[in-house]
């Protein structure tokens, strides 16, 4: 801002939507009721018209989208109590073996899979990584970073579930409207679940653990005991994605423990802006679909989401959504300095 | 006087590197009592604080309350059975309004029980709780952000947080330091109402007028080490006392 | 014998897989994500001055390793500086860092029997009946003269002093004048360094393709995991016992179970001492 033409300056308004807490508004017209209304409903619609409108391969991207989302929400959601996991994909990886075996040996259909799968993968992880919670934050950035390359490699070594070949022909949904529709709906819902659970006073000490995990504990609240229970959320969140891809797929194999599962949900969630949840879906939506346009570059891609990562954490810390967020609740006028 | 003491502290002793942060402290406290802590900077009130809630673990020595052994146990364990504190450098959520921050002590397992097995609306309990700080809810005081309220008020949100656990026994780590006079006037008495409905307090300050108004015996620690205890005046008058503090802090009083 | 000897390889090639890692983090607290990929990523630089420039090997070595020195300081300025205590972010940046270099390294295809360094040794002699070749043998020296370098540089020297005080208490070494970003920096810059001879030494034994980042990257958190992550000696035991484990293991049971020797060390620890075999359990007291 120098020299002459510095004589106006961008003036920012908050909206005056009176409110008390973050939960109570007071509202006054249909105006204000559409404000804080329409940026909740037309997301939703959208995705709930989108899989009437999209056809065959994108139909497809748009699940895939869903099931990063649902990664990438788990992310947010451990980050959220102070957990930064670099392997989303052993939730993943969970899920899909656990749904994967059950459907090979016992030909068990997806209605009865996805559930076991869910929790037992969220039993898994929260049993696997419970001791790390005590530990401070690098140590569980590095098992979970961890932990899916090692398995990776076990079960290609050992042979066991199918080994590098992996457990293919299992049972499939029966029907593609339904599989989609449940990829979407639970997307929604763990979007709009998340986001209210950490509003609620649950959230709130989950957060709380984060910013001072001594002043929560001097509360007489058992913080490793909260951090595991987060673990199991997430870790069930991020094993139904891994089950879903497996009936989806009909096929569970070593790549259920890929990388891809692990950076794609942090870089959406980095773009997105980490700690909203609504960040993260958005980056799933706007990353996952570039990333399947753009795959022909095979390898290359994954340099991409990290240079998008990279970017995103350098540069645009706070993410889109708090950005778009900030802008929605601000009028900007120009205002003549002097 | 009961046969069993509320909280026994015994030859409690923590080294941090060569130094010896405190060295075989033992006293005793009944149910009810109001006992003041003082001493010297670094003499090591603070670290008997983090041993006795458990937020350092003790090198040698034995912690009581209520007929069990509490040492080394878990924060947040001390804290369920009772025993809550605040901090000498108030430890809040600055991000939040004053009265969420008590939702965390009030989502405590603790709480829930004393409460009949529900939270009920913790919101409102907590707001009534900073009403009793002395928090103007008229003028909105307590959902104001915590990072915006002045010291005196973080203080006392801090005592607000201790208290909503409902505890048997408070320590106050330097509560008053950095208040204005007038917020301690306003405090203490706050203080001294919860000792007579029968709070045990441990109170640890270097505004010792205040404090011999209102303890019943006091203790000095020096170096890690008890020196003198009884009753305010006498302890003042003792020559280990008057060396230790070289006089200067006894003048003002 | 034989079991004693490629032991000891072993263990010592995780040593000194782990080595650069734990100096980075043991003086700045980075836990640099991106070790792998630099490790792998020095074999190529010196690949490229011998085969593609023509240099002569011991230049190339020494170009490579200051190069790779260079790269982790540069990796600091440009990446690290500006958020630097956000403890998110520097392992979100490392980490995707790392993945970046090792998916462009394979994007590029290296990838063959061509992408090999040449042995720094010929030849080799019997131990006891058993065949050893030179260059394990100098691994093995490499190794243990390292550590003792590590160890006169960290406890005998002003830059060694001045990463000990980084390491001990930040905010007082600042007061003192010493400069955090410039320590930080230079941790990254040595760390680097370090698995660039550690790749020199190492990789002539086989051939070189980027995955062996991510291996290099899972045994160095590995052995700083069971070892404890501040503790020097604990990476060395924690190095030994995995390295006798996965030899063991390979000689008797079969060499496809060697896996199963990280990853039982790792959930054995985890669930025995979280905090390592020699680290200490601070969770508590670090922030008092």
């Amino acid at each position: 801002m120098t020299g002459i033409d510095a004589t106006y300056r961008k003036k920012r308004l908050d909206r005056g939507i009176k409110v008390r807490s973050d939960s109570v508004f007071a509202i006054s017209s249909y105006r204000e009721i559409l404000y804080l209304v329409l940026p909740r409903v037309v997301p939703v619609i959208t995705l709930l018209v989108l899989p009437l409108i999209l056809k065959g391969y994108w139909g497809k991207v748009l699940v895939f989208a869903c099931m990063y989302g649902l990664l990438a929400l788990s992310w947010d959601f451990l980050a959220s109590c102070g957990l930064f996991s670099l392997g989303q994909s052993l939730f993943f990886g969970f899920g899909a073996y656990v749904a994967g075996t059950l459907s090979y040996y016992l030909h068990l259909t997806p209605a009865i899979t996805l559930p076991i799968a869910t929790l037992g993968g969220g039993l898994l992880s929260a049993a696997l990584l419970s001791p790390v919670v005590r530990l401070r934050g690098v140590y569980f950035a590095m098992v979970t970073l961890m932990l899916p390359m090692l398995l990776m490699k076990m079960i290609e070594a050992t042979g066991l579930v199918g080994g590098s070949h992996g457990l293919s022909a299992l049972v499939p949904f029966h029907n593609e409207w339904i599989s989609t529709y449940m990829a979407v709906v639970t997307f929604l819902v763990c979007l709009f679940g998340f986001r209210r659970l950490i509003n609620e006073d649950y959230g709130l000490v989950l957060k709380a653990i984060r910013d001072d995990d001594r002043a929560v504990m001097s509360a007489a609240i058992n913080i490793y005991w909260r951090k595991i229970q987060a673990l199991f959320i997430a870790g069930a969140v991020g094993s139904f994605a891994g089950a879903f891809m497996t009936h989806h797929y009909q096929f569970v194999g070593m790549s259920a423990f890929a990388l891809d599962y692990s950076i794609l949900p942090v870089a959406a969630a980095a773009l997105g802006g980490p700690g909203t949840f609504a960040g993260a879906a958005l980056g799933s939506m706007i990353l996952v679909p570039l990333s399947e346009s753009l795959r022909a570059l095979g390898g290359l891609r994954i340099a991409l989401y990290c240079g998008v990562l990279i970017g995103s954490v350098i540069l645009l810390p706070e993410g889109i959504f708090h950005y778009m967020e900030r802008k929605y609740h601000q009028f900007e006028t120009f205002v003549k300095v002097g | 006087m009961e046969g069993e003491p509320l909280l026994k502290v015994e030859k409690l002793r923590k080294h941090f590197g060569g130094v010896t942060a405190v060295h075989d402290v033992s006293f005793e406290l009944r149910q009810g009592e109001f006992l003041g802590i003082i001493g010297p900077n670094g003499s090591g009130k603070t670290t008997l604080v983090n041993l006795i809630t458990g937020f350092v673990k003790p090198d040698s020595g034995r912690v009581t309350y209520l007929g069990k052994n509490i040492t080394g146990k878990m924060p947040y364990t001390i804290a369920g059975q009772g025993i809550s504190r605040t901090f000498q450098m108030v430890r809040l959520f600055y991000n939040l309004p004053a009265y969420k921050n008590l939702i965390i002590p009030l989502s405590s397992p603790r709480v829930k029980k004393l409460r009949g097995g529900e939270y009920g609306e913790r919101d409102d309990v907590a707001v009534d709780l900073l009403d009793d700080m002395g928090f103007e809810r008229d003028s909105f005081v307590p959902y104001k952000m915590a990072g915006s309220l002045p010291h005196g008020y973080l203080k006392r949100l801090d005592l607000a947080r201790a208290m909503a656990l409902r505890p048997n026994l408070l320590i106050l780590d330097e509560l008053f330091s950095g208040m204005a006079m007038s917020e301690v006037a306003s405090t203490l008495p706050l203080i001294e109402k919860f000792n007579a409905e029968g709070l045990t307090v441990i109170m640890i300050e270097h505004r010792l007028r205040e404090l011999f108004r209102v303890v019943d015996r006091i203790f000095v620690l020096n170096f890690g080490e008890k020196i003198a205890e009884g009753v305010p005046k006498e302890v003042m008058e003792s020559d280990a006392v008057k060396n230790a503090y070289l006089g200067s802090e006894i003048e003002e009083t | 014998m034989s079991t004693l000897i490629y032991g000891t390889i072993t263990s010592i090639v995780l040593a000194l897989y782990t080595l650069g890692f734990s100096l980075t983090y043991g003086i700045s607290g980075l836990a640099n994500f991106a070790h792998g990929a630099l490790y792998i990523l020095s074999g190529f630089i010196a690949w490229s001055f011998i085969n593609q420039a023509g240099f002569p090997f011991f230049l190339s070595a020494l170009l490579a390793i200051l190069i790779s020195g260079l790269i982790g300081f540069a990796f600091y300025w440009v990446l690290l500086l500006r958020i630097r205590g956000i403890a998110l972010s520097e392992l979100i940046v490392t980490f995707a860092a790392g993945i970046a270099i090792l998916e462009l390294l394979t994007w590029r295809g290296f990838y063959g029997i061509q992408y090999s360094l040449p042995l720094f040794l010929r030849g080799g002699i019997e131990i006891k009946g058993v065949a050893v070749d030179y260059q394990r043998l100098f691994v093995i020296g490499t190794g243990i003269f390292l550590l003792i370098l590590l160890y006169l540089f960290v406890h005998h020297t002003k830059i060694g002093l001045a990463f000990r005080g980084i390491a001990q208490n930040e905010r007082t070494a600042l007061s003192l004048g010493i400069e955090s970003d410039w320590i930080g920096a230079l941790s990254l810059a040595f760390g680097s360094a370090l698995a660039a001879v550690a790749a020199i030494v190492i990789l002539p034994m086989g051939i070189m393709e980027s995955t062996i980042g991510y291996n290099v990257l899972i045994y160095a958190l590995t052995v700083a995991i069971v070892g404890g992550l501040e503790s020097t000696s604990g990476m060395i035991v924690a190095s030994f016992i995995i390295g006798f484990g996965q030899v063991v293991t390979a000689r008797y049971i079969g060499a496809q179970w060697m896996i199963i020797v990280p990853l039982s060390a790792i959930i054995l620890v985890l669930a025995i001492r979280p905090s390592g075999l020699f680290g200490k359990f601070k969770e508590l007291e670090e922030r008092v």
